[in-house]
């Protein structure tokens, strides 16, 4: 008999290069990459030194100290403001305890928040004392939420009940009640874009995937509504959608019914996503092959059962990018409601700058107020990408 | 001779009726009337050319494909529209498809244990456990925490069956379970369905493994353009058909 022989196992060859092999490689691997790195260099360095001029020794940053409470908040009473710091707190409460009991999503997101809340607190510039006290707060009661969450699994359902009371409570605890009410024309600032952007974005996600699946449906009259509402929305610019909800919805309304106009202005946003957000999830429905619906309902599994626990989690996967896309694009488009006006972060800089007090300094309000957007944003599709490699998108 | 080993579980009361069963798709009859019953731990297996109707007609048993004509009786409920009937038809029929059709997003034991949860209502860790002694008698213990993606064809194909089987289905129906796999797959997965028949399970396999067939059917039914042109025994079936086209099927598979 022939004798085996073993192939000794070995090691696969090292991936990891030295930082020479490496430029060498990728950056003067031929006399035209060669070229094409040089000349970037020197484009970055202009660039660089343009921005790091500007920035540090040209711009007039004097305007951003004194308006930051008003960039912040708008022109919400200065002596109500801890209404602001209530329901920052709760909310801080609340995202730490999720994300201690249920790990996953939740602690992305989460983590993302606290880091932007760690930016405002270590701001290298001047500012009121009571907005960096906030942050500080709301990032350490994240923190330490976050770490009583691990130990109480049991408080799951009560978690659950605060999130849902949050709206309300949200609403409620700003606008105050009686002869202090603040009404919500005097709410501004970030504070009005955080708000319309998460109200906006955390309602717009069901009725998105519900019109989908109207869209879908073998009812012709669910269908034809939901055809119809999507092309009717898609077809219309936001800022006329805005200014119909605002000004001509009331003539409509019977009596002296007049919903709130930051009411309105979430209806409106929501609606409008709501219709993009369903062709989004239309194209990831198409994407999931009927096999997968005959083996749910082969294994007895219901319309509703086999939407939720199949179809869904399959068809969201794999268009996270494009939904997170599309939030990001609601949260800049909150800034078209200065049409109806609403003064939220950009409409407040506008009126900043109307003041003659700080005319010309429009490039540092508006690269202030950029970043702002850029933090915000940034946080989003880094939240996104965590998200797509923990449900292991394109692996399985 | 093969000895059929299955015949003692067999028993005299019919589980599944068709009456004239007709299926069109728009206007093409894929089902010309298929009139035939199926006995408590029966073996069937049905044969064929492609397009002949085979998948169609299983299909129809629960209900992924709605006849139009005629009925079809299943542990005496009678298939309709009413969707209480198909949802308890469902429970008591397990389907394998030739693609698997594995939940991807799913890792194996979770696809096992989803329906026994969500419609059996069982508990967790009691779907946990039958789910596991089920993998067990897969012989793919090992694979319980892994996703679809990373185990082989036959592997995922037995995590189906496994799948079908937690829902302690009265009849399993197969789609060309083998025909999706690499040849030196094929037997692990027939190793398990013949230790299912050996069970005393209803059974209706549309293959083309003959060897399977004459070893583990009580009947072979052979389809052509929609209809049963021909059942019998196995052994009577492949050593005297009585039809011209079953000869010829029978003369073409053996072929290869
Ligand atoms: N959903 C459908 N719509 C229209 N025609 C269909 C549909 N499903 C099947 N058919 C047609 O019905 C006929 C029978 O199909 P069926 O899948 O039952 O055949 P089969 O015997 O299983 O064949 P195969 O061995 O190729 O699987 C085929 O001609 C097929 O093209
Ligand atoms: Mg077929």
């Amino acid at each position: 008999m022939e004798e085996l022989t073993f192939t000794p196992e070995i090691k696969p060859p090292s991936t990891k290069k030295d930082p020479k092999r490496w430029l060498k490689d990728n950056l003067f691997s031929n006399w035209y990459n060669t070229l094409l790195t040089l000349l970037a260099i020197v484009l970055l360095y202009f660039l660089f030194k343009g921005v790091y001029t500007w920035v540090f020794t040209q711009a007039k940053w004097e305007v951003i100290p004194p308006n930051l409470r008003k960039l912040s908040v708008g022109k919400f009473p200065k002596d109500q403001l801890w209404r602001v710091g209530q329901v920052i707190y709760v909310l801080a409460v609340l995202m730490g305890l999720s994300a201690g009991i249920w790990k996953g999503l939740n602690q992305q997101i989460t983590s993302a928040v606290a880091c932007v809340g760690a930016v405002i607190a270590l701001l290298p510039i001047q500012v009121n004392t009571s907005l960096r006290e906030a942050a500080i707060i709301a990032t350490t009661l994240i923190a330490v939420s976050y770490v009583l969450g691990r130990d109480l699994q049991n408080l799951k359902r009560w978690v659950i009940i605060g999130w849902v009371l949050m709206f309300p409570w949200m609403m409620f605890m700003l606008h105050g009640f009686g002869e202090n009410s603040i009404s919500t024309i005097l709410w501004g600032g970030l504070l009005l874009t955080l708000i319309l952007a998460v109200v906006g974005i955390v309602a717009c996600f069901p009725i998105g995937i519900l019109l989908a699946l109207g869209r879908r449906s073998q009812l012709p009259a669910i269908r034809w509504i939901s055809i119809a509402y999507i092309e009717v929305v898609r077809g219309m610019p936001l800022v006329t959608i805005l200014f119909m909800g605002s000004l001509m919805l009331p003539i409509f309304m019977p009596g002296d019914f007049r919903p709130d106009k930051v009411i309105r202005a979430m209806i409106v946003l929501t609606l409008f996503s709501a219709a993009y957000m369903a062709e989004n999830v239309r194209g990831g429905l198409q994407a999931v092959p009927r096999g997968q619906y005959e083996a749910a309902q082969a294994v007895g599994l219901a319309y509703p059962q086999t939407m939720t626990f199949i179809v869904l989690p399959q068809a969201l996967r794999s268009v996270i990018p494009t939904i997170v896309g599309q939030f990001i694009a609601l949260f800049k488009d909150t800034s078209l409601v200065s049409i109806i006006a609403l003064t939220e972060v950009l409409g407040t800089a506008d009126e900043i700058l109307g003041d003659p007090k700080w005319t010309g300094y429009q490039p540092e309000l508006y690269v202030f107020i950029a970043v702002i957007y850029f933090i915000f944003t940034f946080a989003m599709s880094h939240v996104s990408q965590i998200v797509e490699a923990e449900l292991g998108v394109g692996k399985h | 001779m093969t000895e059929n080993v299955t015949t003692e579980n067999v028993t005299n009361d019919p589980i599944i009726v068709c009456e004239d069963v007709h299926k069109w798709f728009d206007d093409f009859h894929v089902l010309k009337g298929i009139t035939t019953s199926f006995k408590k731990g029966e073996k069937a297996v049905i044969c064929g050319p492609s397009g002949s109707g085979k998948s169609t007609f299983i299909r129809t048993i629960n209900r992924l494909e709605e006849h139009q004509r005629g009925t079809i009786i299943v542990d005496g409920i009678e298939l309709t529209n009413d969707l209480r009937n198909i949802n308890l038809i469902r429970q008591e029929v397990g389907m394998v498809f030739q693609q698997f059709n594995l939940f991807p997003h799913l890792s194996n034991i979770k696809n096992i244990t989803l329906g026994p949860m969500k419609v059996r209502k069982l508990s967790k860790r009691q779907a946990e456990e039958d789910a596991l002694a089920l993998l067990e008698r897969m012989g793919i213990a090992d694979q319980a925490y892994k996703y679809p993606s990373e185990v082989s064809g036959g592997q995922q194909q037995r995590v189906a069956i496994a799948r079908a089987l937690a829902m302690e289905p009265k009849i399993m129906l197969f789609d060309e379970p083998t025909s999706a796999l690499d040849p030196e797959m094929i037997s692990e997965v027939l190793d398990v369905m013949r230790e299912l028949a050996h069970s005393g399970m209803t059974m209706l396999v549309v293959t083309h493994e003959m060897g399977f067939a004459r070893e583990v059917a009580d009947r072979v039914m052979f389809f052509d353009e929609g209809v049963v042109v021909e059942e019998a025994a196995p052994a009577d079936f492949f050593d005297n058909p009585q039809h011209d086209r079953t000869k010829l099927f029978i003369s073409q598979t053996l072929q290869h």
